[in-house]
């Protein structure tokens, strides 16, 4: 449809387990002085400290769509949220969704990729998951709902630590690098973390899946490169190095995969390939990305994906220098490895 | 559906632009009803605008905020808002309130009995009625409500929720049936012979129950969501919009569109947003996301053109009750009235 469209309002997914301080981020948001007008969406009404007339209670309702998709389920009460902000258009410049500490992101994540009107007035921006420096590592191992949220997010805001020795706060930070080693990571007392380094980060467009990552697939080293300390050199019996430089946790059934080739890749083998993996696999398959180089094909291709949605485009001539390497990343639970391995390589042209 | 384009700027198809008298209403807009004299063009928060004949806008204002739900029965408009409020405007311009949620929640829904005056809202998964001086009744249906809707006999109300609608006497405990379909239900209505119900879902389809037996009927090939429902004339057809063409479903026999084609007239290379079908004759106008309304003939297609495209979607269209006069607006307040 040709219409006049006006720019798409920025939706930042804000996530986190209970007691995280999800609260303590929204308030620190809201009171800045940054001159925005937020709608915020809330689960309990009355934490927000803040008085702000966009201020609109949410159910938290999930259903499936009716597309045979058990995976594609999305929150029916942003859809009908969505609707009625959009007859205010103008009186705000963003929105912020916050979940409950139980919530799986994928729903809302997928609400603004399936959902035609929604998709037409707002594109999500990224998911930031505050985590509880202190208790984190404790919720990985029995709280499904604490490993989806980082291993969904693109910004964790690591939480609470001054609570913490520096020992401690390296083994959660391992934890959480060993399920997402992709997201922008940054350590908080009182989640003081920069407005701009959670809000407008544009991490679900494609344009900029690169610009925001500079650690993006850079898998060879650990994303340690701010830390003080270095931590993993398999001494401890529980945890050995997986090839990639991450730390690999026994217990840990959700983990990255990155693949690597600078060999140009076949997009008629490559496509039916990626689109048959997230069918089958899409409900391990929590987040995808990739920039892709194929053979006789001046442009770089990128792609994301939650679970078995996907989007791709041409997104720009590869420049002179460049090296034209095809690189992807899947963050999920229990990925079969060696299959993936497998098939990506079938997608070479050899 | 097929591409088809009429061209509606050759001399085919006859047009009214030039009768129709242009209204700037400042203000984005999301319906209009006609209240005695006046169109009055309801827009997406606080305000509604009445138009008269000559073209002069009067303002009232409603609501402290966005203006979320509306209904009418051409005497007065009910709406709800994100202020928590339920109010009503009638002819003269007097606002009077109904109902105020004790949360403020949203009020996401509002319905208004033809005959009788009874009206409903919603606030999340409770429905309310208010019928007369009696004492309002509630009911809480599993999920948040999508749509209201009165039954055209007796006190009756349809609310659509997730996995299906519910009926409801309010007058009757205990009387709550639920009519099962997976998905999400978004607006509801009956037929005006009250055989059929009819919703329109989050995907882009319509679901419909036979209240005979209960019998399902789906109504589905959309590719948009239906967010616009109209009963022709007699309650044989029921128009829609989400196509490239109007869509109009076939009602007039006992097994509603079960089995049947629908309809699809006035094909353009937009899609169709607003639908309204003339109160006494077999014509409907519609409103495209183009900005193009049409006069469109049930009976053969025929169409006038009423407004040219090149505007923002048109968020708004409706006829007085003696079907002499149409208004529409888009949905940045660009609005018109056309005198039959």
């Amino acid at each position: 449809m040709s219409e006049a469209t006006s720019p798409k309002i920025p939706v930042t997914v804000l996530t986190g387990y209970l007691g995280a301080g999800k609260t303590t981020l929204l308030n620190r948001i809201l009171s800045e002085n940054h001159g925005k007008k937020y709608a915020v969406i809330v689960n309990e009404f009355g934490e927000i400290g803040i008085d702000n007339d966009l201020i609109i209670g949410a159910d938290e309702e999930v259903f499936e769509m009716n597309n045979g998709c058990i995976c594609c389920t999305v929150r029916g009460d942003l859809v009908r949220i969505m609707d009625g902000l959009m007859k205010r258009k103008g009186k705000f410049d963003a929105i912020i969704v916050e979940t409950t500490g139980l919530a799986d992101p994928a729903p809302v994540a997928q609400t603004f990729f399936v959902d035609e009107d929604v998709q037409k007035n707002a594109r999500l921006d990224a998911v930031v998951t505050v985590a509880d420096a202190k208790w984190l590592s404790d919720r990985l191992k029995d709280a499904p709902e604490a490993k989806n949220q980082i291993a969904f997010a693109d910004v964790i805001v690591l939480n609470k630590t001054d609570l913490v020795s520096k020992g401690e706060l390296a083994e959660v930070e391992a934890r959480i690098r060993a399920i997402n080693p992709y997201a922008k990571l940054h350590r908080t007392e009182r989640c003081s973390v920069a407005l701009a380094d959670v809000l407008d980060r544009g991490a679900f467009d494609l344009d900029r899946i690169l610009d925001i990552e500079p650690d993006f697939l850079e898998a060879g080293d650990d994303h340690d490169h701010d830390h003080d300390h270095h931590h993993h050199h398999g001494h401890d019996h529980h945890h050995h190095d997986h090839g990639h430089g991450l730390k690999h946790y026994h217990d840990e059934d959700m983990q990255s995969l990155s693949l690597k080739t600078d060999k140009p890749l076949d997009p008629n083998v490559f496509m039916p390939w990626l689109q048959n993996l997230v069918q089958v696999e899409g409900g391990k398959i929590l987040r995808s990305k990739g920039i892709l180089a194929f053979h006789d094909d001046d442009d770089r291709y990128v792609f994301q994906g939650v679970h078995m949605m996907l989007e791709g485009n041409h997104q720009r001539k590869w420049k002179d220098g460049e090296k034209r390497e095809s690189r992807l990343v899947f963050i999920g639970r229990e990925l079969p490895e060696e299959a993936i391995r497998k098939g990506f390589e079938s997608c070479i042209v050899s | 559906m097929k591409e088809f384009t009429p061209a509606p700027d050759s001399a085919s198809i006859v047009s009214v632009t030039d009768r129709v008298k242009p209204v700037a209403l400042g203000m984005g807009v999301t319906s209009v009803y006609f209240l005695g004299d006046r169109a009055a063009f309801v827009g997406g928060e606080e305000n509604v605008a009445f138009v008269d004949a000559k073209g002069e806008i009067t303002n009232v204002a409603v609501h402290s905020g966005g203006i979320l739900s509306t209904a009418s029965d051409g005497k007065r408009i009910v709406m709800g808002g994100d202020d928590g409020k339920v109010v009503s405007l009638d002819a003269k311009g007097d606002v009077t309130l109904l109902a105020t949620d004790p949360k403020r929640r949203w009020i996401d829904a509002v319905a208004l009995q033809a005959d009788g005056g009874a009206f409903a809202w919603s606030a999340g998964k409770v429905a309310t009625v208010k019928s007369g001086k009696a004492e309002e009744k509630s009911l809480e249906v599993p999920s948040t409500v999508g749509g209201l809707a009165f039954a055209p006999k007796g006190l009756r109300l349809a609310i659509a929720h997730y996995n299906g609608a519910t009926l409801w006497f309010p007058n009757m405990e205990g009387s709550a049936e639920f009519l099962p379909w997976a998905g999400s239900h978004h607006a509801v209505t009956f037929s005006p012979d009250n055989k059929f119900l009819v919703t329109a879902m989050h995907e882009p389809a319509l679901h419909g129950w036979r209240l005979a037996d209960n019998r399902h009927m789906r109504m589905t090939g959309y590719p948009g969501r239906v967010r616009s429902m109209s009963w022709s004339a007699g309650g044989k057809g029921l128009a829609t919009s989400g196509a490239d063409t109007v869509i109009i479903w076939p009602f007039g026999s006992k097994d509603g569109p079960m089995g049947k084609e629908p309809a699809m007239l006035a094909p353009l290379q937009a899609r169709v947003a607003v639908v309204a079908c003339h109160p006494k004759n077999d014509i409907l106008a519609a409103g495209y996301s183009d900005g193009t309304v049409l006069m469109v003939r049930l009976e053969d297609g025929a169409e006038i053109l009423v407004r040219r495209n090149g505007t923002p979607p048109v968020a708004a269209i409706g006829w007085n009750a003696k079907g002499t006069r149409l208004a529409f607006a888009d949905e940045n307040g660009d609005g018109g009235l056309l005198e039959l």
